[in-house]
């Protein structure tokens, strides 16, 4: 639990440097912050302008449209793109210009979930999920074999360890990547749609292990997902990303009543599914 | 007027992208050395690699320099032969085969068989976010992924130009002295007097270096891959290209520069 302490402490210096005014700043302080983020990849736009504020320890959900820039925006937060204009903040530092050892440093506190689960395919299953312990945290093996069989089992995986990742289905493929990104227990993870490619049961069960974990360490969590209503009841924040900006950013039941045309269209279609 | 413009404007843009290119080339190499001088050395992922590049290349190699080695033993015979200085087969073949063929055909071999693997190896790596997911966990992929490489082909080509050469002058052997009938005794006495240890280390500078063209142009490529199959594609394409080239061009010049 040391690492929410250090959250806790890290998290009241950036209010002490970065907000300093008491009357500007919501309840919460930003873990991550996007300000006026824009990116373009050739003269495709994608990203137009995004603020975007993430709230420490709770679980926020990206929704919106397929191709607008919902996983380019989750790199940004981890400094694997860098945009073309604007700012990006975590807990206080600006990642945007840090290269090497201090984007290093940053990194160590996140963990990610990529959209195409990004396992390692010259390692088995357990490699993979061993992986950042063995490099990271220099555990023993008898602790890495029990943390990563503990994992394996809760995403449903147990008994697929000695396999290697061409010869999973992709649903299992992501769940062998959710797996490697919890096991680290970090302070931040970012999931790219964790539960897309999933039977509804094996998605319910996906949710409820993200939204344990949550509950269990504290983890600041940013989801993109495409699963309406059910990240109405799991999440705590929920934004929407629309032709290159946030539209709406709401806890759930405000968001689901939000006035924004968009939004109710897009979430209305959801539900109708 | 309009198209002289247009072509000095897209002279300078190649040219511009060029020196762009090498500049990146240059960093990728200097980063990925100053990364090997960094812990942790990582003994199991350069065997590995060396266990690629290298044994798993001894096949080819042993078959390009047994036929290399024959047919020099076959021309050179028939040539020689003809100024009645059949005595000399040995030099000839063992100097060709030392001081260019070796180092140049396991090193052509190599850039075939393991440059080509490491370039789609590395792409699909790309391509599939495997070294986005490195960078997240804060693990060089460069140190992780292509500094084993590079340290394994500075190891594996001399070795494997080292088994070429044993193996093409035994093949030059075969043909000129048992198939041929040349005098067994001639064929090493004159290999024996012409081959000094200054063709020797050449050719094991020829082949430290090949090493390094051949895996640092075909992880460079892999790792630059553009996000598609056809950029993957085109990538292990450009990589054998420009390694091949490379090593024939630099082989030249180093030629000149031991002579
Ligand atoms: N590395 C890249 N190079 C060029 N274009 C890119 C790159 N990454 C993303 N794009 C483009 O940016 C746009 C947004 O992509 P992104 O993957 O973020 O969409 P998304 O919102 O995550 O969609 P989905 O819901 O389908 O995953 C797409 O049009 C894509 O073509
Ligand atoms: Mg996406």
């Amino acid at each position: 639990m040391s690492g929410k302490m250090s959250l806790a402490r890290e998290v009241c210096s950036c209010s002490v440097t970065h907000h300093p005014s008491p009357i500007t700043h919501h309840w919460f302080v930003a873990v991550i912050r996007l300000v006026g983020v824009e990116k373009n990849f050739g003269n495709q736009q994608v990203l137009r302008g995004v603020n975007l504020t993430i709230p420490p320890g709770k679980l926020t959900t990206v929704i919106g449209p397929s191709g607008e820039g919902k996983s380019v925006l989750l790199k940004h937060m981890i400094g694997l793109l860098q945009p073309d204009r604007g700012e990006v903040w975590v807990d206080g530092v600006e990642i945007t210009r840090l290269r090497g050892k201090a984007l290093n440093e940053v990194r160590k506190r996140f963990a990610m979930l990529f959209q195409g689960a990004a396992l390692f395919d010259s390692l088995t299953v357990f490699e993979n999920v061993a992986f950042p312990l063995r490099e990271k945290l220099r555990l023993p093996e008898p602790d890495v074999a029990r943390r990563v069989e503990e994992k394996l089992e809760q995403v449903g995986l147990s008994g697929m360890g000695h396999k290697y990742p061409a010869e999973l289905s992709g649903g299992m493929k992501k769940r062998a990547g959710l797996a490697r990104a919890l096991v680290m227990e970090p302070e931040i993870i970012l999931f790219d749609e964790p539960t897309t490619g999933l039977d509804p049961l094996m998605a319910k069960t996906i949710h409820d292990l993200i939204l344990a974990m949550h509950r269990k360490f504290g983890f600041t969590a940013v989801m993109v997902s495409h699963e309406i209503p059910e990240i109405f009841s799991i999440s705590d924040w929920v934004a929407m990303l629309k032709d290159g900006k946030i539209v709406a950013m709401a806890p759930p039941t405000e968001f689901q009543r939000s006035a924004d045309q968009a939004v109710r269209e897009f979430i209305a279609v959801g539900i109708e599914v | 007027m309009l198209m002289l413009t247009a072509g000095i404007e897209r002279i300078g843009r190649t040219t511009l992208f060029l020196i762009g290119e090498m500049g990146r080339m240059l960093l990728f190499l200097l980063s990925t050395f100053a990364w090997l001088l960094r812990p942790p050395l990582r003994p199991f992922q350069i065997l590995k690699q060396l266990h690629f590049i290298g044994f798993k290349s001894t096949f080819v190699v042993v078959l390009t320099a047994a036929f290399t080695g024959m047919v020099l033993g076959l021309q050179g015979y028939y040539t020689l032969r003809k100024y009645g200085s059949e005595a000399a087969l040995g030099a000839a073949v063992a100097l060709s085969i030392i001081r260019e063929l070796g180092p140049v055909l396991a090193s052509l071999m190599v850039t075939a068989r393991a440059g080509s693997a490491m370039t789609a190896e590395i792409g699909i790596m790309r391509i599939t976010e495997q070294i986005d997911a490195l960078d997240t966990m804060a693990i060089s992929p460069l140190q992780y992924l292509i500094s084993p490489k590079i340290v394994a082909a500075l190891i594996g080509v001399p070795l494997l130009v080292a088994i070429f050469d044993v193996v093409g002058i035994y093949g030059g052997y075969v043909v000129g002295v048992d198939l041929l009938g040349g005098n067994s005794g001639a064929y090493w006495n004159s290999l024996e007097s012409a081959v000094e240890w200054k063709d020797v280390y050449g050719g094991i500078w020829k082949s430290i270096s090949f090493g390094l063209i051949v895996s640092w142009i075909c992880c460079y490529k892999g790792y630059y891959t553009r996000m598609s199959a056809e950029g993957l594609g085109a990538a292990t394409t450009e990589a054998v290209v420009l390694a091949s080239v490379l090593i024939l061009i630099w082989d030249y010049f180093l030629t000149s520069v031991l002579l």
